[in-house]
């Protein structure tokens, strides 16, 4: 079986007539300890407000955000890992939140810190977590070779415990579990924050590679905007939990009269995207 | 294949998913291993010696001494199995795994119960150890044990601790920064009301109201038996263990599902703080 291969009981879930992912007025609230207000104290904390958005099959959407704009909060609600507060997910015509099982099969995500177990080699954390997905010791035993070679990481490697590797070999490690299972949709939550240039540059490489080869759809949340603009068709902007826009980046530039997504980002928000957050957003920190 | 059998499938080759996990990290933590059991066996021998403080017998003495280690086994067996539960959560939560844990296509079920399954093998070979270790230390004389009807015992005990461990290995998810310690609290309180080291009847009534409903109870009374005398599996033991088994599965699974939803409206899956 190729590493790429959709596995067969996957056809019956992705139908062919809907958009991969639909989101229609998704609201996230927090609940935060207020640290002004005292200990017991607890404020509202809205991450995302009345998001909403399409995503056709097959399509690269990148969602740019500042910290703590809301972005992980998205990708969370959408792979089962938080309840909404309002709003509808639907994934390839799936009720995100109802259908949470059948979901589980066709999505799987990429952090922007790796998550393994770090005395486990990368072959060990890979094995386990493809047993979550049904995948036998027979078909790991080469799916996994497979696809490690393809995101680039070092096969003398494979058994070394994960602590000794670089973030940038991590994040290869991640992507590879990631598409082990196959997934129709691929979030990918700032996958290449913090690494070095060149382990940056290897991962967005295999992201394309991954649209060339492979039948998925994939939602990017970044906050590199140059990273946003060569990977995805269209790009959204999450601005404190509102998207504010989502369309084609040359559409974008035309719309706000601008050369630069940096330059739209002024236009839509009166903020520079590199500044610091204000005194009010002091709540606002990030969440991984 | 039908789609229930292909469901079923995947969920046994899940469940293996976690025991296979736990086996890696017993390997690469075998050094932590044997020094966790030294702890274990020392800590053990602080007990089965106070046997001999009284003077007692010869005879009477190694039965007090057999009552102590087959409590102070089971003590340990039974720490191994919360251990496990409780960690279900925290240690994963610890490494970051716990999202990729829980986004997975594998039901809750077979996730606690793999990780209960492999608690129950691991626990089973260390208390093996720890009582012929103990045994053979102080010279322990037990030619008539039925060892046979002790393991037996509990392994249908362990069905039930199982069950209790998933109630409270939900615990981390509600309280982050307690819910571990909990969890011990809630395996000392159900060793002290079992009679761990004595007789169920030393204690005053209502707590042996609770002792009632506690499946180490049985599993104490029924391995004494079996020890020091090779008493058979008596069914008067058994079938308490049964029902408690049969009630605390889906009530242990139920209170998990409930923390899970908990945790995912108010984002506590991840949080560290
Ligand atoms: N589990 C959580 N509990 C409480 N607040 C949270 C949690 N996750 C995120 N937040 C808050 O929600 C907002 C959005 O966070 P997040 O989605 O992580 O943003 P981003 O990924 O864009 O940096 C932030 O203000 C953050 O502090
Ligand atoms: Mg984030």
């Amino acid at each position: 079986m190729s590493a790429f291969a959709a596995p067969t009981a996957l056809g019956t879930s992705v139908r062919g007539d809907v958009p991969a992912v639909e989101v229609d007025n998704l609201t996230k609230v927090f609940r935060r300890r207020d640290p002004k207000a005292g200990r017991f104290t607890r404020r509202r904390l809205p991450a995302l407000k009345k998001v909403t958005f399409t995503i056709e099959r097959g399509e690269c959407v990148a969602i740019l955000g500042q910290n703590g704009s809301g972005k992980s909060t998205l990708v969370r609600l959408l792979s089962t890992l938080l309840l909404e507060d309002g709003g509808e997910a639907r994934i390839f015509g799936h009720d995100a939140f109802r259908e949470a099982r059948l979901i589980r099969r066709l999505v799987n995500r990429v952090s922007v810190e790796a998550s393994f177990f770090k005395k486990m080699s990368a072959q060990e954390n890979l094995s386990y977590a493809a047993r979550f997905y049904g995948m036998t010791p027979a078909q790991t035993r080469t799916a996994i070779p497979e696809i490690l070679a393809k995101v680039g990481f070092p096969p003398e490697r494979r058994t070394e415990s994960m602590m000794n590797l670089s973030r940038g070999m991590q994040q290869k490690v991640a992507l590879a579990r990631a598409l082990l299972t196959s997934p129709v949709l691929l979030l990918l939550d700032e996958p290449t924050t913090g690494l070095d240039p060149r382990s940056k540059r290897e991962v967005q490489e295999f992201i394309r590679e991954v649209r060339r080869t492979h039948d998925a759809t994939i939602l990017l949340c970044t906050h590199d905007m140059a990273e946003a603009e060569a990977l995805a068709e269209r790009v959204g902007l999450l601005d404190r939990g509102e998207l504010l826009f989502l369309e084609p980046v040359a559409e974008v530039k035309r719309r706000y009269g601008v050369e630069t997504l940096e330059e739209a980002f002024f236009a839509a928000t009166g903020r520079s995207f590199e500044e610091e957050q204000d005194e009010d957003d002091e709540l606002r920190e990030v969440f991984g | 294949m039908t789609t229930i059998g292909a469901t079923m499938r995947n969920e046994l080759i899940g469940l293996g998913g976690f025991v296979e996990r736990n086996v890696y990290l017993t390997k690469r933590y075998i050094l932590w291993d044997i020094a966790f059991m030294i702890w274990t066996i020392a800590n053990t021998l602080t007990i089965v010696f106070i046997a001999r403080v009284e003077n007692l017998p010869k005879a009477k003495e190694n039965e007090l001494a057999t009552i102590l280690l087959v409590g102070a086994v089971i003590w340990a067996f039974l720490g191994i199995i919360f251990e496990f539960m409780t960690e279900t959560v925290a240690w994963e939560r610890w490494e970051g795994t716990i999202e990729y844990t829980f986004m997975a296509p594998v039901s809750r079920t077979m996730h606690l119960f793999g990780q209960g399954a492999f608690a129950v093998l691991y626990g089973l070979i260390r208390a093996t150890i720890l009582f012929f270790a103990v045994a053979a230390f102080i010279g322990l004389h037990v030619p008539h044990a039925n060892y046979g009807a002790a393991f037996a015992l509990l392994a249908i005990a362990s069905v039930s601790f199982i069950g209790v461990g998933m109630m409270t290995s939900v615990l981390p998810l509600i309280s982050p920064e307690k819910g571990a310690q909990l969890g011990f609290v809630a395996q000392g309180v159900m060793l002290v009301v079992s009679g761990v080291y004595y007789p169920v009847s030393v204690m005053p009534h209502w707590m042996q109201l609770i002792a009632k409903i506690s499946p180490a109870t049985y599993v104490l009374r029924g391995d004494r038996a079996s020890i020091v005398s090779g008493a058979g599996m008596r069914w008067a033991d058994v079938w308490p263990l049964v029902v408690i088994a049969i009630a605390s599965m889906p009530i242990g699974l139920t209170i998990f599902r409930i923390g899970e939803r908990h945790a995912k409206r108010h984002g506590k899956l991840k949080r560290s703080g």
